[in-house]
């Protein structure tokens, strides 16, 4: 973790907002409410969060397309809302719905796109086979959008994104819809253009995605932000327990309570689906314990299982309720 | 993080949108082509040689040759309305509605306004390229002696046509900013439809007089409504002797026509793409 004054020093933030509000017309609840948000050069920060989070009305507010109600957003030290032409030089966007341009080919969207950004004829042209290469696209190069897969979609949105080097690379839902390979395939892109030190700002509801890519996290629900760290912590932190599932035949009820009166350390054990659950913080403090147990009561285990806390179970403590898909 | 200052970022930008607009019609030329060539023929085809050959009473007798001097000029405005439409309206209604694609665009680094006039402009182009079309077509497709007599006043036509061109394609502009994909059929039941029938294609204003109630020439004041009607004039003033609405008239009323379309144009399209 960077230290405290990483996030003063003014070259290393990428993004900053500062009570950053959205509340849509004839809306009486926020679609995004006070958020304060920093994102640091290099890292992959991911705003998890159900549907209807404020995730994707908050990545609008930073690529320029949503005017905040109050509240300011800065991106590479420009004001988006004073200065969203000025702006949008410095960012990228995957957007979730496929915006390629459907009148030009595979190759022009590209080139079209670095001549937007002021790249010479000569060197969008480079730009563009540079990327077709690199996204494995150059077969393709001529071929219609129509005719392209959701997944070399997917990748020729993102290659667009990066082409004209923007400081800071915005995916809304980026694997929403595809196939579990087109999935792997993208993550793999982003993790080659993170250690390559690219900045990367994703929306998601996929906990594992969020757990796989992001340095840093902050879980939103309402507009509002629950909590915000490294996955690893918020799943060491907010209350997340490590599940000890035993299965047995026996009188299950009796282990049960016989676990929760003489072994320490358990935080909860409940009874689902014929398997005991129990919820702990140290596994190995209890493991033996259980076991030696389960056969003083008569009761013969089948099978012992361990599962790790997830930022379902981090999202399930915060919320109360689940992510819903 | 190095930024280029706005004004050449924009500039730059807002060429690279003309770039890729030309490029689309230079693409599209085979479906561009057909569609501005054929309505100037068919129009011609009927009103010149049609009519006239079977004896019909309108552009038929004595007045053929001033009928077909008349439908020339309104002809121009015509195409310069449907170009208004199909080239910018409708692919806006497309972009909104369910493509999208207008987003790589809205993020190019300029502002949001200057996609929507990048849009104006390449839709005038288009428009002045299918008006000056027409004559060709007109000078060819008539009956034996049905011929338009054009006397052209080159100042007036240099500036009228790019002048109309860019009122229609504001026009088109904040048409596409108004419909959706359900309600395009309303667009041309109510909106197309009048505008072209009631805008001076086939007759030229002042002979609009003699349809009075009382003595309010009440189809001659209406149709001051319908921009096509200075449109059709003006292209009168500068292709023709007929009598025609006052120059003074049409050139301040397609300015202001231009500014108030524009603005309504921008601000929709704004409307369309920010939230």
């Amino acid at each position: 973790m960077s230290s405290a004054g990483a996030d003063t020093d003014p070259a290393n933030i990428v993004i900053r907002t500062e009570q950053l509000t959205k509340v849509y017309p004839g809306m009486d609840v926020p679609a995004v409410d006070h958020l304060d948000l920093v994102v640091r050069r290099g890292e992959i920060f991911g705003l998890l969060g159900p549907n209807g989070a404020g995730k994707t009305t908050t990545a609008g507010m930073l690529t320029t397309r949503v005017i905040p109600t109050s509240g300011a957003a800065f991106v590479g030290g420009v004001d988006v809302v004073a200065h969203p032409a000025l702006a949008k030089q410095l960012i990228g966007v995957v957007p979730q719905q496929n915006t390629l341009d459907r009148s030009l080919n595979v190759r022009e969207n590209l080139y079209f796109h670095g001549r937007f950004f002021g790249m010479s004829a000569a060197v969008a042209r480079a730009a563009a086979d540079d990327m077709l290469e690199r996204f494995h696209l150059a077969r393709w190069a001529e071929a219609n959008i129509m005719a392209l897969s959701g997944g070399m979609a997917q990748r020729l949105m993102t290659a667009r994104a990066i082409l004209h080097r923007p400081a800071i690379l915005f995916l809304d839902e980026p694997t929403a819809g595809l196939d579990p390979q087109s999935r792997l395939a993208l993550w793999e892109i982003l993790g080659e253009l993170h250690s390559a030190g690219q900045t990367i700002l994703l929306t998601t509801h996929y906990m594992e995605e969020a757990d796989q890519l992001c340095d840093r996290l902050a879980i939103i629900d309402h507009g509002r932000v629950l909590a915000l760290d490294t996955p690893a912590r918020l799943k060491d932190t907010i209350g997340a327990e490590t599940i000890i599932s035993v299965a047995a035949d026996g009188d299950l009820e009796a282990l049960r309570t016989a676990v929760a009166a003489d072994v320490s350390g358990i935080e909860s054990a409940t009874i689902v689906d014929g398997a005991l659950k129990l919820g702990v913080h140290d596994v190995g403090g209890v493991l033996a314990d259980v076991v030696s147990l389960a056969t003083r009561t008569d009761v013969r285990l089948r099978d012992i299982s361990i599962e790790e806390p997830t930022l379902e179970t981090v999202f399930i403590g915060l919320t109360g309720r689940e992510l819903r898909d | 993080m190095p930024v280029r200052s706005t004004v050449p970022a924009s500039r730059d930008a807002f060429v690279a949108l003309l770039l890729r607009d030309l490029t689309v019609l230079r693409k599209t030329l085979k479906e561009f082509l057909p569609r501005v060539v054929l309505q100037p023929f068919l129009l011609a085809f009927v009103m010149l040689y049609v009519f006239p050959t079977i004896g019909q009473r309108v552009g038929g007798g004595a007045q053929a040759e001033t009928f077909a001097t008349v439908l020339v000029s309104g002809l121009v405005g015509l195409s310069l309305l449907f170009q208004g439409i199909q080239g910018v309206a409708l692919p806006m209604v497309a972009e909104f509605g369910y493509t999208k694609e207008i987003e790589d665009r809205v993020l190019a680094p300029l502002p949001v306004s200057l996609v929507a006039v990048g849009k104006v402009l390449t839709g005038a182009i288009q428009g002045m390229f299918a008006a000056c079309l027409v004559f060709p077509i007109a000078a060819v497709v008539h009956a034996k002696g049905v011929v338009p007599h054009l006397t052209v006043h080159w100042l007036v036509l240099v500036t009228i046509v790019p002048l109309a061109a860019v009122m229609c394609a504001s026009l088109g502009l904040t048409f596409g900013t108004i419909f959706e994909p359900r309600t395009v059929p309303m667009l041309f039941g109510l909106i197309v439809l009048p505008i072209t029938f009631l805008g001076g294609t086939y007759y030229s204003w002042s002979a609009l007089a003699p349809v009075k109630v009382g003595g309010w020439s009440w189809l001659q004041t209406l149709v001051l409504l319908n921009p096509l009607i200075y449109v059709a004039e003006g292209m009168r003033g500068a292709l023709t002797t007929v009598p025609h609405m006052h120059l003074y008239i049409v050139y301040p009323v397609l300015i202001g026509l231009c500014a108030l379309l524009l603005r309504l144009g921008i601000g929709g399209f704004r409307k369309r793409v920010l939230s």
